[in-house]
């Protein structure tokens, strides 16, 4: 069980939180307090729209184990329009194949449950093809 | 800082060891390394080792492994950093001798990787990825140079068969390397249709793992002598970099700047430049990492790195021979061992005992190292004299 090590990250996980630098107006996610692009101190919040497109994706055939039953699976470099790439898997694609510079947007799902049948569920962020509106 | 010259070395094939522990694997390779260069003992020991505190339920291995080799009151630490576990030790083990702090060092490297499923190992070997940033997601090690390698051939517009030499390569090379896990050569064929294991990377893409160590003896270089059965081996240059730990916040996920940083290092220290290396054993882990190695160390220009495979150029006789005992492809990867591995490669190949592998007259050789997905890069030097 590590609930403390999933709970502090809810609000990335769940609402994509990160940070922007005062200095140089990087947006930055994961946050980290020191901005990769300029070294300075940046501790100003920032919430991501979660709009992106896909930078590279895989599909996953030999997964890790926790992750060997939905194997399967496809995971991508998003690129968000805010400029950070981040690292998540690519859910509700039906048949439709994946590309890069497909558009995506974010959603909630499970990421796994950790020790099957009594352990906690671990949700985070995923992102989907974004939706085509309806005519 | 004085010279430091590599005395001595050993390995163990790697292989499925079933009837070896770890520590079995390391004190069969010290001994050997000692033996090679008459000596009984030394001063420290530096183990590089990844995973034993998940795979064999032990830490502490300096200890371990210094007690099992007879090494009575030797320093002893473990050294990791993922797969450049090997190489970040024998950095270790250089400075204490260069520095003058300790007369002679040991340097291993070994992984015990068979007394686990293949999910498990592939979950302990994502820990060199970011746990809560790339892993949490799912995404296996293998994954991550998925994704480097599908971008790679969407934005210079390789196909996957223009990879197929750098693995045909390895495991032509390996034949002839009693010590090689895989005795198998491939065909372009072979390559295409091995199983997918994450796509675009498949079977005959990718290292298979195993049990191995590895080892050297390092000396200051005044203390060791040349002769005609045996140049003295020098370690003329030895720099490592590292790079953000997650690709994704990479500036640009397709170079891989901490090899580019440890070459330059390293090749300013030795004094030569990329057309002055013999041969190079590199970190063919996947073969999208043997294509971003030549261009990052200077040997292609950017996004032309399949080429000098296409080209026969990374072949023995070519250009730049690379992994010329079978590499991480078809030697074998047993992680934390590995940068040892290649070092013991880099000296055979200047003593001249490569055989039908060997390259002419080599005299400078250079193996890097590679932790994570590019995060931590090791660039050695080694040159004959």
């Amino acid at each position: 069980m590590e609930i403390p090590r999933h709970w502090r990250l809810k609000q990335q996980r769940y609402s994509l939180v990160g940070e922007t630098c005062p200095h140089c107006e990087a947006k930055i996610f994961p946050p980290r307090d020191v901005c990769p692009t300029c070294g300075g101190e940046a501790k100003t919040q920032y919430t991501f729209s979660g709009k992106g497109e896909v930078f590279s994706y895989t599909t996953i055939y030999e997964a890790p184990s926790g992750y060997d039953e939905t194997a399967p699976y496809t995971v991508a470099l998003v690129k968000l329009e805010e400029g950070p790439i981040i690292t998540a898997q690519l859910t509700d694609l039906g048949d439709q194949p994946v590309e890069i510079g497909m558009p995506v947007e974010m959603v909630t799902r499970k990421l796994r449950s950790e020790n099957e049948d009594r352990g906690i569920l671990i949700y985070g962020y995923k992102f989907r093809p974004v939706l085509s509106r309806a005519a | 800082m004085r010279q430091v010259a590599i005395a001595g070395i050993g390995q163990t094939s790697v292989d499925e060891h079933w009837e070896k522990a770890i520590r079995d694997l390391a004190v069969d390779a010290i001994l050997a390394a000692l033996m090679d260069a008459g000596r009984q003992s030394a001063e420290a020991l530096f183990v590089g080792n990844m995973m034993s505190g998940i795979i064999d339920h032990q830490n502490n291995l300096g200890a371990l492994i210094a007690d099992w080799a007879g090494l009575r009151s030797a320093e002893a630490v473990k050294i990791e950093a993922a797969c450049g576990s090997g190489a970040a030790a024998l950095r270790a083990g250089l400075i204490a001798v260069a520095s003058g702090e300790v007369d002679s060092a040991l340097v291993v490297g070994v992984e015990k990787m068979t007394d686990q499923s293949g999910h498990d190992i592939t979950a302990a070997l994502a820990t060199a990825a970011d746990a809560d940033w790339e892993v949490d997601h799912g995404v296996s090690f293998v994954g991550l140079n998925a994704m480097i390698m599908r971008r790679y051939m969407h934005e210079y517009g390789w196909k996957h068969a223009d990879f197929a030499p750098f693995s045909i390569n390895a495991h032509a090379n390996a034949l002839h390397n009693p010590f090689a896990r895989l005795h198998q050569a491939i065909t372009v064929e072979d390559f295409e249709k091995a199983p997918m294991i994450a796509t675009p990377i498949n079977l005959l893409d990718a290292s298979p793992t195993g049990d191995g160590a590895a080892a050297v003896l390092l000396l200051p270089a005044e203390k060791v002598m040349s002769n005609n059965q045996r140049p003295r081996t020098i370690i003329a240059g030895s720099a490592s970099v590292t790079d953000t730990i997650s690709v994704h916040s990479r500036r640009d996920p397709l170079f891989l700047t901490a090899a580019y940083e440890s070459a330059k290092k390293a090749y300013a220290q030795a004094g030569v430049e990329p057309k002055d290396i013999d041969l190079f054993e590199l970190h063919d882990a996947f073969s999208i990492m043997s294509a971003l190695s030549l261009e990052a160390c200077g040997f292609a220009e950017r996004g032309q790195g399949p080429r000098l495979g296409l080209d026969g150029e990374t072949a023995i006789g070519g250009r730049i021979p690379c992994v010329t005992r079978g590499g991480l492809k078809a030697r074998g990867h047993p992680v934390g061992a590995t940068g040892i591995y290649q070092i013991v490669e880099v000296v055979q190949q200047l003593r001249g005992e490569c055989g039908p592998t060997q390259v002419e007259g080599a005299r400078i050789g250079m193996a890097q190292n590679i932790g994570g997905a590019g995060a931590t890069i090791v660039t050695h030097i080694i040159a004959a004299d």
